[in-house]
């Protein structure tokens, strides 16, 4: 099955950049900190298997350690999108048609009108560049897409017969919510995360690549696109590899998360068409 | 039949006519945009680089070789005390709004940039001027409270230019000058276009128009000159392109000298870089080959003092602040910094200071010193370390020619407070023998390099491409300037 196939590349090459990501803790093939002038410009091939760039640097350990950087970033800046996100949506959904709905969804409409990358650079600039604040000017922009997806999917499932019986019960709203409603969204969730996982990814290489990401000398692969521009005619292998590093995790985790929400529920693919648009932060 | 052909030929005839005559116009590729065009009112190099030679003149000028010619000035006789400068003026000279140019334009001019209110950037080239006389409308004098050897030099300055009383409050956006160009139009964030003065006093300009472009990105500049959209990039902001223009027939690549001490400037008045032996630390660390070969590809000329190496009163004091990494850990040890410390390292965006201050962050952390690095935009860098002098360390390349004299200001944003050397500069600018002058600058030098003041790297090389058929660029950059008289196609 076609969807299946694609669950296994997205599985395959996140796995692949999880992995690069965790042995670069302990172990790459050379120093990323430890510049040899001397040695730059070095072509792919032995011993250096991507070559390397203009500070002599191994640009297969810098991808390794990039990776950690673009995941770190990303998976944070997820996660405080679901815990934020996912309560106030809840609770949105709990108190539907009432002022307090009201408030929340249109504040995070709010939020959502911005251009994320370009509210991301005023963060920065304000508060300076590096990886923390690139991760919290992320992480805000993930909160409305997860409120507003628990409060849609919520919103039906107040309608069902087992929350009439829990309501019936004398289960209060919040409970009911933790209880109930949660635990039905957990699929959705999971499958709009790797989404929002890869425009993190995105994200956090758009914001390296103006500057404003990771400071050297730790490697980010937006900053390695930035750095090499310049080298693109003469040393082009210095761009292209942190270019396809950006290309296949994105890709990786666009496959994983179609895949998942095939995996879970086919019928899923109906009652979610938007999924994707949510996640448009460009 | 034979009539069509007939005028088949003569029309190509036609256009192969104007395709040989010498092309008169140009496009001049530069990184930065001015924020005006009044040389008064700021110290932005981009105003300079259109303005001076072309629309605007001064009393005296630099010559492409950094020797000071005359200008608006015809000649001058200086009397035996040194306090009295007569200039005679070139008479015919006419401003390009028409009006006629006198002495009583110069005598504005000068007034305006000294005066108390004055916002002039280098208000200080105008010091020891008592008063300004005019005698005549061909004859200005300049009467000086104390002799002054660097006059002639300081007046040469695009910001000691002259301007009309009528037209100078429009020079930021309409400049006015008695230079071989006017000043035609500018489209913000694009270009500036200046076309030929055909009034000019002096030899007229070979070109009829000459347009600056402003083109930030190094990508975008390397492939707006290989299609040809810019004719010549004077500076060109990425040296690792520079092989592959040499390798092209179509371009010419000219490494030349430019005032620019690029310096690790070090916070003299932040612990621990208060301390000299910390500082001497740091000079050691610092591999200033690897510099040059990494972040400049090899173009730039190690310097161990804050002067130019091509000034004939330059001492090289690279071997004071050689690369040791062992004498930097004893000196740190001595210091009381075995473990090495925390600094911070602002880096400016040019590539000499970000990839520059990569490598130097490698440098000290041999010797366990931690710069950690924050790349800033411009506005932020004068913001936070120009003005605020909230840093450790930054790299910047200090452009100004002969300005070894910030050392005397401990205001200034390194803080270096030495009343010696105050004294020295004070003598040397009432000194006007040039020899003498010479000794006390290499005074100048070695102090500075003995006390570590900041660490000194290269001298910025001026990395021209241009078109191989334009001739008359200047090679070295004595002052911030793209004089476009002398330049001509040479088809």
């Amino acid at each position: 099955m076609r969807s299946q196939r694609n669950l296994f590349i997205g599985a395959f090459l996140c796995v692949l950049f999880l992995v690069a990501a965790v042995v670069s803790f302990v172990w790459t093939p050379y120093d990323v900190t430890q510049l040899n002038i001397a040695n730059k410009f070095q072509p792919p091939g032995m011993p250096h298997v991507f070559g390397t760039d203009h500070f002599g640097r191994d640009i297969f350990s810098m991808l390794m350690v990039g990776a950690r950087t673009s995941i770190a970033v990303a998976l944070v800046a997820v996660s405080i999108g679901i815990l934020f996100g996912v309560p106030l949506g809840l609770f949105a959904a709990a108190n539907r048609n009432t002022l307090i709905d009201e408030i929340i969804m249109r504040g995070n409409d709010l939020v959502f009108a911005f251009p994320a990358l370009l509210i991301a650079i005023m963060i920065t600039a304000v508060f300076g560049p590096g990886a923390l604040n690139a991760i919290i000017a992320i992480g805000i922009f993930n909160i409305p897409v997860f409120a507003r997806l628990s409060r849609a999917a919520a919103l039906s499932l107040w309608e069902r017969d087992f929350i009439l019986s829990a309501r019936v019960s004398g289960k209060s709203s919040m409970r009911i919510s933790v209880e109930h409603i949660l635990p039905n969204l957990l699929n959705l969730l999971l499958v709009q995360g790797t989404i929002q996982f890869s425009l993190g990814v995105l994200a956090e290489a758009g914001l390296s690549f103006v500057g404003l990401g990771a400071q050297p000398p730790i490697p980010s692969w937006g900053r390695m696109l930035a750095e090499s521009q310049t080298f693109i005619s003469f040393a082009s292998h210095v761009v292209i590899f942190p270019g396809l590093a950006i290309v296949l995790t994105v890709l990786g985790l666009n496959l994983l998360g179609d895949g998942l929400r095939d995996y879970f529920d086919p019928k899923l693919r109906q009652s979610i068409p938007e999924l994707k648009k949510h996640g448009g932060t460009h | 039949m034979f009539r069509r052909f007939s005028a088949l030929l003569l029309g190509l005839a036609i256009t192969a006519g104007t395709v040989q005559a010498a092309q008169t116009d140009i496009t001049i590729g530069m990184q930065l945009e001015p924020p005006n065009l009044d040389p008064t009112a700021g110290a932005a190099a981009a105003i300079d680089e259109v303005v001076y030679a072309n629309v605007f003149e001064g009393l005296t000028r630099f010559a492409s070789d950094g020797s000071v010619k005359p200008a608006l000035a015809e000649s001058w006789e200086i009397s035996d005390d040194g306090l009295t400068y007569t200039f005679t003026l070139q008479s015919g000279v006419t401003f390009h709004d028409g009006s006629t140019f006198n002495a009583e334009d110069v005598k504005f001019s000068l007034d305006r940039s000294r005066a108390e209110n004055s916002t002039n950037a280098q208000k200080q080239l105008f010091d020891g001027i008592e008063s300004i006389e005019v005698p005549d409308l061909q004859t200005v004098v300049i009467n000086l409270s104390a002799p002054n050897g660097a006059l002639l030099f300081n007046l040469a300055w695009g910001d000691a230019i002259v301007m009309s009383p009528d037209t100078f409050d429009k020079a930021k956006t309409e400049p006015v000058g008695t230079g071989p160009f006017k000043f035609s139009r500018w489209v913000q964030g694009d270009r500036i276009e200046l076309e030929k003065n055909p009034e000019y006093w002096g030899a007229s300009a070979k070109l009829e128009k000459v347009t600056f472009k402003f083109i930030s990105e190094p990508t975008a500049a390397f492939a707006a000159l290989m299609a040809g959209d810019v004719d010549a990039f004077p500076v060109y902001p990425a040296p690792e392109n520079l092989a592959q223009f040499e390798a092209d027939p179509r371009f010419s690549v000219v490494v030349g000298s430019t005032e620019g001490e690029t310096i690790l400037s070090t916070n003299n008045k932040q612990a621990p870089f208060d301390n000299k032996l910390v500082r001497q630390a740091v000079a050691h660390a610092i591999n200033r080959q690897e510099i040059i070969d990494g972040a400049m590809f090899g173009y730039g000329t190690p310097i161990g003092t804050h002067f130019a190496p091509h000034h004939p009163a330059y001492k090289d004091f690279t071997d004071n602040s050689s690369y040791d990494v062992d004498k930097a850990k004893e000196l740190l040890k001595e210091a009381g910094f075995e473990d090495g410390f925390k600094t911070t390292l602002k880096l400016p965006p040019p590539s000499y200071a970000r990839r520059g201050g990569e490598i130097i962050a490698a440098q000290l952390r041999q010797v366990g010193i931690e710069a950690e690095i924050s790349n800033l935009e411009w506005a932020q860098w004068l913001e936070q370390v120009f003005r605020g002098k909230d840093f450790g360390l930054t790299i910047v390349s200090h452009t100004e020619p002969m300005d070894i004299g910030i050392y005397a200001r401990p205001d200034y944003y390194f803080q270096y407070d030495n009343a010696d050397f105050q004294k020295l500069i004070s003598d040397l600018t009432l000194e006007t023998d040039e020899e003498k002058r010479n000794i006390m600058f290499q005074e100048a030098q070695e102090i500075i390099a003995a006390d570590y003041v900041n660490g000194y790297l290269f001298q910025l090389a001026k990395t021209g491409v241009a078109n191989a058929k334009i001739e008359g660029l200047w090679e070295n950059s004595p002052t911030q300037a793209n004089d476009m008289t002398e330049v001509f196609w040479n088809d």
